[in-house]
């Protein structure tokens, strides 16, 4: 886990002066079934998109429904930043949306179902407020229509 | 800013009345919002399974992020990934903010 004394100067640097968000509590859904029998949903910040949706801006705080049949190697890299080393996502989207992974957990029966779509946003957002408001609880709300137990969230 | 984006949209779908659970690569980040469960990982960014293709290691890492839903802690649980021998590559990439 990377505590920030192992940032790069630039970045220490920022992350001293953004005041970012500070919560004193935490939410909390307690898990109902034993996760073989939990339908489960893939949320990346990423900014994964397949062709023909629309791009991501820069601190966009939308999100692209990525459908559970989608090939991981039709996703295309939609992150606008250039902080990190992006050849290993090229290579292997798994990286950062562990579809293949979760499909295997599948069909080894360790999870009960994949949901028929995941989600995908941006992960650059210095602004969250439409974030907060707006697009994450829609996106909550999706996944409980869905019938989803289950959400793995993972940044880049 | 990943890192909190994460934790951000973690809170609103575990408000949603989903179990949730987050990889972080910023422990510092996540322990200012507090999703209700997180493994932490010692990975530079845009690696937040480790490594590409390298699918033992994604799948130890996924295992033990899962296994956090079935803790008994009341949340926030914040937990430091043991996978730190299954790199295959062991070059350091630098963080950045993402």
């Amino acid at each position: 886990m990377a505590p920030l004394r192992k940032l790069d100067p630039f970045s220490r640097f920022f992350m001293k002066l953004y005041r970012g968000k500070h919560y004193e509590a935490t939410p909390h859904t307690r898990l109902r079934l034993p996760l073989n029998e939990c339908r489960v949903a893939l949320i990346t910040t990423a900014g994964f998109l397949l062709d023909g949706q629309p791009p991501f801006e820069s601190g966009d705080c939308s999100y692209r429904e990525i459908p559970n049949a989608t090939q991981t190697q039709a996703l295309i890299n939609g992150h606008k930043s250039a902080a990190y080393d992006e050849r290993g996502l090229e290579t292997d989207p798994n990286l950062a949306f562990p579809l293949d992974r979760f499909k295997e957990l599948e069909t080894e029966g360790k999870i009960g179902s994949l949901n028929h779509r995941h989600f995908s946003f941006m992960g650059s957002i210095t602004k969250p407020e439409a974030l907060i408001e707006k697009t994450a609880p829609e996106v909550g709300h999706k996944l409980k229509t869905d019938g989803v137990d289950v959400a793995f969230l993972t940044p880049v | 800013m990943c890192n909190q984006s994460v934790g951000l949209i973690q809170r609103a779908v575990e408000a949603a009345g989903i179990s949730t659970v987050s990889i972080t690569l910023i422990e510092d980040i996540t322990k200012k919002v507090k999703p209700p469960r997180a493994l932490g990982v010692p990975y530079g960014f845009g690696h937040p399974l480790g490594e590409p293709n390298n699918l033992a290691l994604q799948h130890a890492i996924i295992a033990e992020a899962l296994a956090l839903l079935e803790d008994k802690t009341p949340p926030p649980i914040l937990k430091s990934s043991r996978q730190h021998d299954m790199l295959v590559d062991s070059n350091s990439s630098t963080n950045r903010i993402a």
